[in-house]
C-alpha cells in the first residue's frame, strides 16, 4: 500500500501539485487522471522517486519514504516495477536482453534461473517468441507488453504505469489495460497507472483520483463515476459525445 | 548568463563525483566497457589511421616546400614533421576530430535514451545511470592514448612517404631529422596531454547528453553545442599544459 499525505511540488514559480492527498490500496489497479498539465506525471514521478517533493510524506506499507535509509530507498527501489509511456526499452539490446536486466542488475540469480523467469513472464505477456527481436523490430503493443515483462521480472510490490496504452489502437490498449489488472490480480501488487484515456477509467478503474491543477478534486471507482455531480470531473469524463450517451445510459439504467 | 555557466561547471563536477559511486555490477560493467572500446576506440582507428598519413605528408611536402635555402640541410624535413605530429597534430587534432566523431555519438546516445526515458528506467530500477553510462566510457577512453600513439606513427610514415618518394630528400636524410635533437619528454607530454583530452572526450559530451531536455531536435542541439563545448576545452588545456609543462 502506498499513502500519500500532502503532497507538493512546485518548479520555480510554478505550483505544480498543492497538497495532494492519496491512498493507493494492495491487489487494486489505481488510476490516476487529470487533463494535460494537471500534474499527473510529476505525481507518478515523485512516487517513483525520480523526483523529489517540496513537501509532504510518501509511505510505502506504512513507512515514510523519507525516513528510510539508502539501504532501505535502494531496496525499495528494486521493489517498484515501472512501465513508461513509450516503453523506454534499451535500444541496443533485444527483448530477452531487456527482459533479464533488472535481474541480472539487482539479483543474484543464477542465469538457469533467470531465463527460466524470463520465459515465464514473456509467455505471461504472451510474447513467448520474440526473444531475439530488437525493440525496432516488434510494434508498440508489443513494446508496451515488453516494458510490462520488464517491471514484473523482478516480482515487484508495486508496479506504475504511465500512460500505457497511449498510442495504441483500442483493441490492443483493451489488451494492455487487461494484462495490466490480471497480473495486479495474480501478484498481488500496488499498482498506479497514469491516464487519460477514459476506455481504461471504465474498464479496470477500481480506485481512481481526479487531479485538477495540481489538487486532488475526487476519488472514487468507475461505478460511482457515473453518478458524480462533480462538475470538473464530468467536463473531464464525458467531453467526448460517446461517453456522453455512455453516462446516460447508465443513468437510466439501460 | 554568466551565472548559468558557473551552474553548468558545477553541475559538471557533480556529475563526475555522482559517475564513481554507487558501481554497476562487474560483470555488467566488463561488458559495456568492451562494447564502448569497439564504439569509442576501435571504431574511430580507420579515420585517425587515414587522416593522420595525409596530414603528415602534407606537412613534410609543406616545409619542404618552403625550405628553398640550399644551406638549410634538408633532413629538417623529417625533423619538423616529427615536432609538429608529436607535440600537436596527433595529440591535439585528433582530440578535436574524436570531438566530433565520438563526441557526437556520445552526445546524441546518451541524448537519445534521456528523451525516450530509458534514464529513468534504470534510475528507477534503483541502478546509477550516470555510473552505468558514463563510467564505461571513461574507461575506454583511457585507451586514447594508444590511438595517439597509432597517429604519431602513421603521420610520420605519410611524412616519409611524401618525403621520399616525392623526390624531396632521401631516407637517409628523412632518417636523420627524425632522430635529431629527440627529447623524450616531448612524448610523455603529448601522451599526458592525450589523457587529459581523453577524459574531457569521454565526460563533456556525456554531460550535454545526460542533463538534456526536450525532445529529438534538442538531442542535435546538444550534440553541436557538446562538440563546440569539448572543442573549446581541448583548445584552452592544451594551451593550459603547454605553458604549464614546456615553457
Amino acid at each position: 500500500m502506498i499513502k500519500v499525505k500532502d503532497l507538493c511540488k512546485s518548479f520555480g514559480d510554478l505550483d505544480v501539485l498543492k497538497g495532494v492527498n492519496a491512498e493507493f490500496e494492495k491487489g487494486k489497479t489505481n488510476l490516476i487522471i487529470g487533463q494535460s498539465g494537471s500534474g499527473k506525471t510529476v505525481f507518478l514521478k515523485c512516487l517513483l522517486g525520480l523526483i523529489k517533493p517540496n513537501s509532504g510524506v510518501i509511505e510505502y506499507n506504512g513507512k515514510a519514504y523519507k525516513s528510510f535509509s539508502k539501504e532501505e530507498k535502494r531496496e525499495i527501489s528494486t521493489q517498484m516495477g515501472m512501465v513508461f509511456q513509450g516503453g523506454a526499452l534499451f535500444d541496443s539490446m533485444t527483448v530477452g536482453e531487456n527482459v533479464v536486466f533488472p535481474l541480472k542488475m539487482l539479483t543474484k540469480m543464477s542465469r538457469k534461473d533467470r531465463e527460466k523467469r524470463v520465459d515465464e513472464v514473456l509467455d505471461r505477456v504472451n510474447l513467448g517468441d520474440i526473444h531475439d527481436k530488437l525493440p525496432s523490430e516488434i510494434s508498440g503493443g508489443m513494446q508496451k507488453r515488453v516494458s510490462i515483462a520488464r517491471a514484473i521480472v523482478n516480482r515487484p510490490n508495486f508496479l506504475f504505469c504511465d500512460e500505457p496504452n497511449s498510442g495504441l489502437d483500442p483493441r490492443t490498449a483493451s489488451v494492455i489495460d487487461n494484462l495490466i489488472q490480471e497480473i495486479t490480480h495474480e501478484y498481488d501488487i500496488t499498482t498506479v497507472i497514469n491516464t487519460h484515456d477514459m476506455n481504461s477509467v471504465f474498464e479496470i478503474g477500481e480506485n481512481i483520483i481526479y487531479l485538477e491543477n495540481g489538487i486532488k478534486a475526487w476519488e472514487g471507482n468507475k461505478d460511482n463515476i457515473y453518478k458524480t455531480d462533480n462538475k470538473k470531473l464530468t467536463d473531464f469524463v464525458y467531453a467526448s459525445n460517446l461517453f456522453q450517451k455512455v453516462r446516460i445510459t447508465q443513468r437510466r439504467g439501460l | 548568463m554568466l551565472i548559468n555557466y558557473i551552474k553548468s561547471i558545477g553541475q559538471y563536477f557533480i556529475m563526475i563525483y555522482e559517475t564513481f559511486k554507487r558501481m554497476t555490477k562487474t560483470s555488467e560493467l566488463r561488458r559495456l566497457i568492451l562494447q564502448e572500446l569497439d564504439d569509442l576506440i576501435v571504431s574511430s582507428l580507420g579515420i585517425v589511421v587515414f587522416i593522420s598519413f595525409f596530414i603528415g605528408a602534407v606537412i613534410a611536402i609543406q616545409t619542404a616546400l618552403n625550405f628553398s635555402n640550399p644551406f638549410v640541410p634538408k633532413s629538417l624535413i623529417g625533423f619538423a614533421a616529427r615536432q609538429s605530429i608529436i607535440l600537436e597534430f596527433a595529440p591535439t587534432f585528433v582530440a578535436i576530430i574524436m570531438a566530433g566523431k565520438v563526441g557526437s555519438y556520445i552526445t546524441s546516445s546518451i541524448g537519445t535514451m534521456r528523451v525516450s526515458e530509458q534514464i529513468d528506467a534504470l534510475e528507477v530500477m534503483g541502478i546509477n545511470s550516470l555510473n552505468y553510462l558514463v563510467f564505461p566510457k571513461i574507461v575506454a577512453m583511457c585507451m586514447f592514448p594508444f590511438v595517439i600513439g597509432i597517429s604519431m606513427f602513421v603521420g610520420i610514415i605519410g611524412a616519409y612517404f611524401a618525403g621520399v618518394y616525392g623526390g624531396f630528400l632521401s631516407a637517409e636524410e628523412f632518417l636523420t631529422g627524425l632522430q635529431e635533437d629527440f627529447i623524450p619528454f616531448q612524448v610523455f607530454y603529448a601522451f599526458l596531454k592525450s589523457f587529459i583530452f581523453a577524459f574531457i572526450l569521454a565526460t563533456v559530451p556525456s554531460f550535454h547528453g545526460y542533463y538534456m531536455r526536450g525532445g529529438s531536435l534538442e538531442v542535435g542541439h546538444a550534440a553541436t553545442t557538446s562538440f563546440v563545448w569539448t572543442s573549446v576545452i581541448i583548445i584552452f588545456m592544451n594551451y593550459f599544459i603547454t605553458q604549464l609543462l614546456l615553457s
